[in-house]
């Protein structure tokens, strides 16, 4: 498969968009709904913002969001609550994608635990995660009085997520409460709150990991390079591969970092996830390697590991 | 995650585009606890191999341990992890899941239990396309199927797929599949439902999931899986063309553009639309979307539309095909689902949602309540959660419609409460009532304005609150003397007077106070418009309800003023023994006794009646309707 097939299918799709007009296909409803939801947003609340986490799944949620409110810029700056220990990677291309649609972008660290030198050597992965992320968001949430929040979940991620509304709703604390979440039905979101109150929003819930990957696949959308393989410097940790990004990874006795062909199904800090090999490095091989793939996809992320803080712990307590 | 197909291995692009072409069917399983739906959505998952390895091999180790199979494969094992959330005490309405095979995507919404039965159905039944309804071999239609079945025919899930499990269980008999099938279909059709499928299966054991296997040779019908695959989604684009506009798009001065989801029809670009309600009429000129200009958009498209004319559409307006728009109305019959623990109240006013448009609405009345078991209509003062009501509702303005029977987005709406901004309750609109069509506001041309230049003063309403014996008609009282004695036109509204006459009907039960407050501000609104200085004293205990009251009035015009004494101190006074007597059970609902005061949060006039005398009370309001210009300065 060469770069051509690449492009038929997009301009095949295209076609297909005009022509189809009768049963629209099961993209094109995903990607009303996720625009429907955006615009909602943006109508009914005051200050909005999209949390961007520099991943597929935040790229997707971009696209959608130029798409939304076209020819317009999306009325929102884009944030990200930065835990300084992405993949070098990630910093270059979280900057360029800002500057090429034109998005403020507000980058929030948690000054506070970088000043105590919180990591996830130091500290371990439980504590690094909720300083540096939940707190973090938390501040910056505080800071800048943002009332609604765009993530980019997905409810096939998870079994707990499965049952979580697309509105979610959160008190002054950033507390969820999931003895009471609203009904929603329909597509008629109530996004009234009280002052201090929030909504996280979730504009993709309804789409699973492949749609993601046929989506990025059709229009073309730019990811991170590190979703595709490459010789990569690895360490091998209990049983994950581990890429060392930058001179902070410590190395144990004995340990050498071995350049391997990796890549990684998901994108966070780069000590807590875990490469996988791989020889794959076009849209189409990436998405066939997925579905002959074994292993659900967040099992390279070692925060679910932590079998001791269970996923909704962690949104109740403000996590994403 | 192997999918079946041997294109992933061989011919990946062939794969995605075959792909890339799927349609999109949504639907809702139900059953009672127990007749296999767990079961049965999670083969389903496994089937379509959405199963990863990790997690099979999870499965494997929880079926040893605590699967109902002896030790196989339990499906109903990679759905639940429910039951332990429900343990913990989350509310669970509704959980989705994903599968897709070659020709479709399928989102399942389930939704697991007993108490809050309705609720969930409802919620999960509203985005579907079609139900499949699980029934126990053994058991046979239920009063648990019809209960279900009644629901799903309220949200107008047309295609039903009628499950009979456990088929193993009772020798895989024919005729107990056809005598469960006659049954259905025979109550089925009395509430409307008449495109059915039975489908006999056993979820455990595959028969007729995906393949027929071999033990049902009678049954030659489709299997659940490629039933699935091959219905027909109901098509909303052959209805004529609407728009409700979501948000308009204005990022320079050349461009302005509607933004919308199209709900039903297709638009096509220079077609003749018209924008309602101002009912103007232009052309399209343009059908943007974020892949640029389009010929032509259908119903499921979110689009922005600009037009060759100037029109002042804004959100919440609807765009539709010009020769044939939707109704407006301000008053419907509706069904109402309660949805919340705080009671859905008649007289209260709410807020409510429709496709992109909020207004004010009230319930008034509820004409009866269904038992869902039964079908039996009940008499009803109040709709607790899981009720269902057919009630009449009263807007405070216009709403652009169509009955939820010809066009789901324009005629479904949610009810939010003011103060707590919860969603209490969902419905579906059947028809709009004459009265709100014929029974127009007269417009008098001696109005308001009038009025008010004769006596000059500005009328307004000055509302009393606070618990029984806080000072509220002592104040009011001076307060008409001082009006009185410098010429202005004042009258009092007090609650034990308006209690002997217009409100004798009522008694002291939550939703008796509420219309009892509903009257009395009515009342006040008439008496402005007459031209004069309302006082209202009335504990009117909820905030809701004075919030109503303020909803009716223009600005500046309802003054909120708290009589702000606290409880030990009117019941300390006690002038009329009320409080005594609650003490001692012999008064029920007594306002800060044993029913609830919530103060105001922001009220114009606050009177502390510990610091103030009566006398200097009154002064602080007469002199308050003077800085605000009401009567005019000394
Ligand atoms: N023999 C038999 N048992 C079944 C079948 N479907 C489900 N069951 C069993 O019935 C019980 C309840 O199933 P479950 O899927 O948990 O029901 P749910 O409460 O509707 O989700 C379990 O023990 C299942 O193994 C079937 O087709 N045949």
């Amino acid at each position: 498969m060469g770069p051509d097939t690449f492009t038929n299918g997009l301009s095949a799709h295209r076609r297909r968009l005009q022509d189809m007009t009768i049963n629209l296909t099961h993209l094109q409803r995903l990607e009303a709904e996720s625009i429907y939801i955006m615009r909602e947003v943006v109508a009914e609340c005051e200050k909005p913002v999209m949390l961007y986490s520099v991943g597929k799944d935040s790229s997707v949620m971009l696209h959608l969001a130029k798409k939304a409110f076209y020819p317009a810029p999306p009325p929102f700056p884009l944030m990200h609550v930065d835990t300084t220990w992405k993949f070098k990677a990630m910093y270059e291309f979280r900057n360029r994608m800002a500057k090429e649609v034109g998005m403020e972008l507000i980058v929030h660290i948690n000054q506070e635990g970088l000043a105590q030198g919180v990591g996830p050597f130091t500290h371990g992965s439980a504590v690094h995660t909720d300083v540096m992320k939940t707190q973090g968001l938390k501040q910056a949430l505080d800071k800048y009085k943002f009332d609604a929040a765009f993530g980019g979940a997905r409810r096939d991620e998870e079994k707990s997520r499965a049952k979580e509304r697309i509105f979610s709703f959160r008190s002054a604390q950033h507390r969820w409460d999931p003895k009471n979440q609203r009904a929603e039905l329909w597509n008629l979101y109530n996004t009234r709150k009280h002052k201090g109150e929030s909504i996280r929003v979730f504009p993709i819930s309804n789409w699973t990991e492949l749609d993601i990957w046929q989506y990025i696949h059709l229009e073309n959308i730019p990811i991170v390079p590190l979703y595709f393989s490459d010789k990569r410097p690895v360490v091998e940790r209990d049983g994950s591969l581990i890429m060392v990004d930058d001179e902070r990874m410590p190395l144990k006795p004995g340990e050498k970092p071995q350049m391997r062909s990796v890549r990684f199904r998901t994108l966070g800090c780069y000590p807590l996830t875990g490469a996988v090999e791989s020889e794959a490095n076009t849209l189409p091989q990436i998405i066939q390697e997925m579905l002959l793939t074994t292993s659900s996809e967040r099992q390279g992320r070692a925060i679910d590991h932590d079998a001791a803080a269970s996923m909704e712990k962690k949104k109740q307590e403000g996590y994403f | 995650m192997a999918h079946q197909s041997d294109l992933i291995a061989s011919d990946i692009d062939a794969y995605l585009t075959s792909h890339q072409y799927k349609s999109l069917l949504r639907f809702i399983t139900c059953g009672s606890v127990d007749d296999g739906k767990s079961t049965l959505i999670g083969r389903l998952l496994y089937e379509s191999k959405m199963i990863f390895e990790d997690q099979l091999s999870a499965l494997e180790a929880d079926s040893k341990k605590v699967g109902t199979r002896g030790g196989e494969l339990d499906f109903a094992l990679l759905v639940d992890g429910l039951a332990a959330e429900r343990e913990q005490g989350i509310t669970i309405d509704v959980a989705y899941r994903f599968f897709s095979t070659d020709r479709r995507k399928f989102i399942v919404a389930d939704t697991p239990g007993h108490e809050q039965y309705t609720r969930n159905m409802v919620t999960g039944a509203s985005t579907a396309d079609a139900a499949v309804m699980m029934i126990d071999a053994r058991k046979g239609v239920l009063t648990q199927t019809r209960r279900h079945s009644y629901l799903v025919s309220l949200i107008g899930i047309k295609h039903i797929i009628l499950a009979i499990n456990k088929m193993d269980l009772v020798e895989y008999s024919q005729e107990r599949f056809d005598a469960i099938e006659r049954d259905y279909r025979a109550f089925a059709a009395r509430i409307g439902l008449n495109q059915i499928t039975a489908i006999p299966v056993s979820a455990v054991y595959g028969d007729n999931i995906l393949q027929h296997g071999d033990n049902m040779p009678w049954y030659k019908g489709p299997t659940l899986m490629s039933h699935l695959e091959t219905l027909e989604i109901d098509r909303t684009d052959v209805m004529p063309f609407r728009m409700p506009v979501q948000w308009v798009n204005r990022p320079n001065l050349n461009f302005r553009g509607f933004a919308g989801l199209i709900v039903s029809g297709k638009v096509t670009k220079g077609e003749r639309i018209r924008s309602l309600p101002s009912g103007k009429e232009s052309n399209v000129a343009s059908i943007v979307t974020g892949d640029g200009e389009i010929d032509e958009a259908v119903a499921g498209q979110c689009v922005t539309l600009t037009l060759a004319d100037e029109v002042d559409a804004s959100r919440g307006d609807v765009i539709s095909v010009a020769n044939d728009p939707p109704q407006s109305a301000s008053a419907f019959e509706a069904t109402l689902v309660a949805l919340n623990d705080a009671p859905i109240l008649p007289g209260r006013s709410y807020l409510l949602k429709l496709a992109t448009k909020v207004v004010s609405a009230t319930v008034n009345p509820i004409k009866y309540k269904v038992n869902v078991n039964t079908l039996e209509q009940l008499a009803a003062e109040k709709l607790e959660l899981n009720d269902i009501g057919i009630v009449e509702l009263e807007l405070d303005q216009p709403l652009v419609f169509e009955p939820y029977e010809k066009n789901h987005d324009l005629g479904s709406f949610i009810l939010m409460d003011r103060m707590s901004n919860n969603t209490v309750g969902a419905g579906t609109l059947h028809f709009a009532l004459r009265r709100s069509q014929n029974v127009q506001w007269q417009f008098t041309d001696v109005n308001k304005k009038a009025r008010a230049q004769l006596n000059r003063q500005q009328p307004c309403c000055v509302w009393l609150t606070g618990f029984s014996g806080a000072g509220k008609s002592t104040i009011a009282n001076l307060v008409e003397k001082k009006l009185f004695s410098i010429g202005r036109n004042t009258y009092l509204l007090d609650g034990d007077n308006v209690r002997h006459g217009l409100n004798k009907d009522l008694g002291f039960t939550e939703q008796d106070r509420v219309e009892n407050i509903r009257r009395v501000a009515e009342v006040s609104k008439l008496m402005v418009d007459a031209g004069l200085i309302v006082l209202v004293s009335f504990i009117s205990p909820f905030r809701a309800e004075r919030n109503g009251a303020r909803a009716l009035f223009g600005e500046g015009e309802f003054l909120e003023t708290f009589v702000d004494t606290p409880l030990a101190n009117a019941e300390a006074r006690d002038v009329k023994g009320l409080y005594k007597k609650a003490r001692a059970g012999e008064l029920k609902n007594f306002t800060g006794i044993d029913s609830p005061y919530e103060p105001p949060e922001a009220p114009e006039i606050r009177i502390d009646t510990t610091k103030l005398s009566p006398e200097q009370a009154a002064d602080l309001i007469v002199s308050t309707l003077r800085t605000r210009g009401i009567i005019p300065q000394e």
